[in-house]
């Protein structure tokens, strides 16, 4: 071997980095001044599309915010804005813009639509991730992929035209677009993030420990519910928020689907109106300028702070398993 | 048997509980297969009268209670293709930057931040956003481009998340075989990392182009409205900066603004809307298929 190597010419040694776009070779012809200009300059487009998400998120938050801040530091009664259920952006005489039971029905829509996919979310994820071959979860992933990929207008629409006269029928109700109506088609649509993220997390816990369980006479539940639980549980509380996150700033369906009507919801059977649909519902009307279009920026700055905080908790979570 | 492997009372209660489980989790899994097949089976049989050809060929005609989706279709090919062709080579060239040029630290840890918030903004936010920034302050007025550009910002994040994870697939010694013989870094990008993960980015292209047809609340206010007649047949019917009809608009307008429309109509626009967009996932899944079977590596 060593002599061998004697015998070779001497090489030149260049490590395992790229030579910098603009050097020219020792060895050879030199590049062109045009192709090192070229490089140097698709370099830089590159390092712009590169930082341009951040661009993007800035450029949402400054265009939404430079829009409603005019009347949100002059004119927006914010305690009346948290605190009021009075909604009457149109009123002549008597304006209100009291976004109290439009929050109600965000959260309320949102919260029972977590209760109903949580369970479902992760018990998919570990069924997928854990008691399942690779056939059945191959073609478990292909559903939930593609059932994520349905439309939220497709969703609204079968809000009214399946679940409506269903949640009729079965629970003697006189109108089937109400909160249960939203929360069943956010549960739908937020269960496949839970999953694919949950099943992420639930892989990321070494073999190892699995091994380690089952050698000591655990079954497959024992093991998952007393070790991979406890080592995924950051993951899979990211993998909750996210669907949090997906399912406060749906649009759509929950416009279609829960029955537009301001006011805190009693029951599950109660149509309300949430954040989203207010927006997508009035924006159309005010005129560009007026204090009702300020208060409906007003309302897309408070729904990019909600979303904006549980993506960061979510990743802040993420990151720190990732750590550890 | 050795008396000493019978089960006991213990072990067997703890075998019973495991097959329950089993089926339990078993069942919250199929769970999500049972509404995708109702779903579309039941819009499909509601809808089944009225899909042909001419549905798809027809604009809507008296008050959008009849005819076909003409000018829907083809206001939604306008903006998939306008958002394609500003979304993919940014998301592409962001990804690159992240995956091939960026040094771990806190500049990639903010825009993997960003991208996931992005993709995490409500659409409704979205559109006031291309609202506020390409409608009013471009000036570019409620027209195809507006609403395409709000579609190309919003699905980015599509594109970078699958493009990053195809040029990562691509294994670190390939890279270093290229630079080892005087590559500088974008001519290794060029002739080995994109050749090789070429298939996972079309992938994500796909994807985005799937997410970008279904979306409504973006573009509601950026560049789609209710009702346009346009010339059939004619597949340059739109311009840049006309407004136009989409399909997830118009399944919206027919369900919630026209109350005496024929039963399957809603349904038929669903159908095609739908039919589109899984079928689109579907192509990205098999390409996605056939990639893993092929890898060499």
């Amino acid at each position: 071997m060593g002599e061998q190597a004697m015998n070779l010419p001497p090489a030149r040694v260049v490590g395992t980095r790229p030579v910098s776009a603009s050097a020219g070779s020792p060895r050879g012809p030199r590049r062109g001044r045009f192709a090192i200009a070229a490089e140097t300059a698709l370099e830089w487009v590159i390092r712009l599309c590169g930082i341009s998400a951040i661009v993007f998120v800035f450029g949402i938050f400054f265009f939404v915010l430079r829009e409603g801040v005019g009347f949100l530091f002059g004119g927006l009664n914010l305690v009346q804005f948290f605190f009021s259920t009075e909604w009457y952006p149109t009123s002549v005489s008597n304006v209100r813009y009291g976004a109290l039971a439009l929050i109600a029905g965000t959260f309320s829509v949102t919260g029972l639509a977590m209760l109903i996919a949580v369970p479902f979310g992760l018990g998919a994820a570990v069924f997928v991730s854990e008691f399942c071959n690779q056939r059945v979860r191959e073609t478990l992933k292909v559903v939930i992929e593609l059932l994520a990929a349905i439309p939220s207008v497709v969703w609204g629409f079968i809000g009214i035209s399946v679940l409506n006269p269903l949640i009729q029928e079965v629970f003697h109700v006189p109108v089937g677009l109400n909160v249960l109506n939203g929360a069943l088609l956010l549960a739908l649509m937020s269960v496949p993030i839970m999953v694919s993220i949950g099943e992420d997390a639930l892989k990321a816990v070494p073999d190892s420990f699995r091994e380690a369980s089952l050698a000591m006479g655990a079954t497959r539940w024992q093991t998952v519910h007393r070790v991979l639980l406890p080592a995924a549980k950051n993951g899979l509380l990211a993998a909750v928020l996210l669907g949090v996150g997906r399912a406060v700033g749906e649009t759509m369906a929950v416009l279609m689907a829960t029955g537009h009507a301001v006011n805190i919801p009693k029951s599950p059977f109660d149509p309300v109106r949430t954040l989203t649909a207010t927006i997508a519902a009035e924006l159309g009307e005010a005129s560009v300028g007026s204090p009702h279009y300020q208060v409906l920026f007003v309302i897309g700055i408070l729904l990019f702070t909600i979303t904006f905080a549980v993506n960061l908790i979510a990743d802040m979570i993420v990151k720190g398993t990732r750590k550890r | 048997m050795a008396a000493t492997f019978a089960e006991t009372p213990h072990i067997r209660s703890k075998h019973r509980q495991e097959a329950v489980v089993r089926v339990i989790l078993g069942l919250m899994a199929f769970a999500m297969v049972l509404p995708l097949l109702a779903i579309i089976g039941y819009l499909v049989v509601q809808a089944w009268p009225l899909l042909s050809w001419d549905f798809l060929t027809q604009n809507p005609t008296g008050g959008m209670r009849k005819g076909g989706v003409w000018s829907a279709l083809l206001g939604t090919i306008y903006l998939v293709t306008t958002s394609l062709v500003i979304a993919a080579p940014v998301g592409v060239l962001a990804a690159v930057y992240l995956n091939e040029y960026a040094k771990q630290g806190w500049l990639t840890r903010i825009i993997n931040l960003a991208v996931v918030n992005l993709a995490g903004v409500p659409s409704i936010v979205h559109a006031l956003f291309g609202l506020g920034a390409f409608v009013l302050f471009a000036g570019i007025g409620r027209s195809i481009l507006a609403a395409s550009l709000t579609l190309a910002i919003m699905t980015l994040p599509v594109i970078i998340a699958s493009t990053k994870e195809a040029l990562a697939s691509v294994p670190m010694s390939f890279r270093e075989a290229c630079w080892n013989v005087g590559a500088t870094r974008w001519q290794t990008i060029r002739g080995i990392v994109l050749p090789n993960s070429i298939s996972g980015i079309l992938t994500g292209v796909i994807l985005q182009v799937s997410r970008t047809a279904g979306e409504t609340a973006p573009i509601m206010f950026t560049g789609a409205v209710f009702f346009k007649r346009i010339e059939e047949g004619n597949p340059f019917a739109y311009g840049l900066y006309d407004q136009c009809m989409a399909l997830s608009m118009h399944l919206f307008t027919i369900t919630t603004q026209v109350t005496d429309a024929p039963k399957a109509l809603p349904y038929a626009t669903a159908v095609v809307l739908l039919g589109t967009v899984l079928l689109v996932n579907t192509v990205a899944i098999a390409l996605r298929v056939k990639l893993r079977a092929r890898k060499k590596w």
